[in-house]
């Protein structure tokens, strides 16, 4: 996937709890090892990965690893749902992509989770699952790139176990194709989406930056979704409950545009 | 290979750990560096609820040559210069025992003013982010950017450099 993962793990035990650290400490070997086999399973820039070989025809689903039935099962759902919105099949080529990277990281993140890491985000280019809080009381806070400015942050979004998803034509170039013309979609900057499961999220934000500014009001019915867009013209738009994740991000460090102007941006709708 | 370096902050225990799978424009003989987290987590004081507290990093790293320089029990050593769409972006640590005490930049993208008014703020906030996960505000980042791709690169070989 060519792309950079990271673990924060909050609640190792430290020095003081040996046992558990180690426990952690081989649930993240774990997780390692996972997402190198997600990469060699699913990597579509991989001549030798099953995807690459199931779209050439050389295999069939059946004699891939489970994943890939699992994955494109996914996809069919994720399909459905978003009225044919997301497709495993952008441009006619068989990419799951738009699914696989955040179901990966999600599934490292529950490798963590089942060794006992109750806080914990784990982030896969730019897709980042929380578990819990980043310290006792105090949630996540996860800054949305700016798709404009880039290193600036466009909004933060706080909470305990969220799962947050950003498409956007920002850091590859135009990636996310409208799934029945293959054209680059490119009505908005990037639009992030917060879920408790980052699978739903990055499907909803591939989704919804392609279905474009309208997405939003799909978003706003769909219960455990909110949504943050960016327009091409810097314009900021949620959906009507997003300030309610949103944190001013209080601070010393940098001058406050971004932070001043995240609730008056999101009161336009 | 095992990269990993473990810093302190008062409350908050961390692991991170960076990955890159092999970017597609690499060959395939280009090994993906497989890094574990962790080691040896010191705890200092203010630690509360029994939380040592360790961060660590590992993260694929070019050749450099730049060696530290000690002073005392300090040391500074400067990353490699990473390549970013926006221009070459280095940074160097100070190391004091085996804890990160300080993050500067020693270059970043400033071609154009547009570029320096990102920066002017954006590094700070990476900065803070590297030095203790405590006092950082953001705690990741969901769309990165190709400044901060550099920025990890670049500190990751000083870290790798400074032997933590």
């Amino acid at each position: 996937m060519g792309t950079v993962f990271s673990f924060d793990i909050r609640d190792t035990g430290g020095d003081a709890d040996p046992g558990r650290r180690a426990a952690v400490e081989a649930a993240l070997r774990d997780a390692v090892a996972w997402l190198h086999r997600v990469d060699a399973v699913f990597s579509t820039y991989r001549h030798d990965s099953q995807i690459s070989r199931l779209e050439r025809g050389e295999v069939t689903v059946q004699e891939c690893d489970p994943e890939v039935a699992e994955v494109l099962a996914r996809c069919e759902r994720a399909a459905e749902e978003t009225g044919g919105w997301f497709t495993a099949r952008p441009g006619g080529r068989l990419d799951p992509s738009g699914l696989v990277k955040g179901w990966a990281v999600e599934r490292a993140a529950l490798l963590l989770r089942a060794a006992g890491s109750t806080a914990h985000s784990v982030g896969g280019g730019g897709d980042i699952q929380t578990a819990g809080d980043a310290s006792p009381g105090r949630p996540w806070r996860i800054g949305i790139a700016d798709p404009l400015r880039p290193g600036g942050l466009a909004a933060v979004a706080t909470g305990s176990g969220i799962a947050v998803a950003t498409s956007g034509n920002a850091e590859r170039g135009p990636h996310i194709r409208h799934p029945r013309t293959g054209e680059p979609a490119g009505a908005l900057a990037s639009l992030t989406v917060v879920a408790r499961s980052l699978t739903e999220a990055d499907v909803w934000a591939t989704a919804g930056f392609a279905m474009g500014p309208e997405c939003l009001r799909v978003l706003e019915d769909r219960p455990g979704l909110e949504a943050l867009a960016v327009l091409p013209d810097g314009t900021v738009r949620g959906t009507s409950r997003f300030p309610l994740l949103a944190a001013a991000a209080p601070g010393p460090a940098g001058p406050g545009d971004w932070r001043q102007a995240l609730p008056s941006a999101l009161g336009q709708q | 290979m095992r990269r990993a370096i473990v810093t302190s902050a008062a409350t908050v225990s961390g692991v991170v750990l960076l990955l890159s799978l092999k970017p597609h424009d690499q060959s395939a003989s280009a090994a993906a560096p497989i890094t574990s987290g962790g080691g040896t987590g010191t705890s200092e004081g203010g630690a509360q609820n029994g939380t040592g507290s360790s961060r660590a990093t590992a993260a694929p790293t070019q050749g450099g040559s730049t060696s530290g320089k000690a002073t005392g029990g300090t040391r500074s050593i400067t990353g490699d210069a990473a390549g970013t769409r926006y221009g070459p972006v280095q940074v160097r640590i100070t190391v004091t025992g085996r804890k990160i005490t300080d993050v500067s930049v020693v270059q970043y993208p400033s071609e154009d003013r547009r570029d320096q008014e990102i920066n002017s703020y954006a590094l700070p906030v990476l900065n803070q982010e590297a030095l203790t996960a405590q006092s950082a505000r953001i705690d990741a980042v969901s769309g990165a950017t190709y400044t901060s791709d550099g920025y990890t690169r670049s500190l990751q070989s000083a870290i790798d450099r400074a032997g933590l």
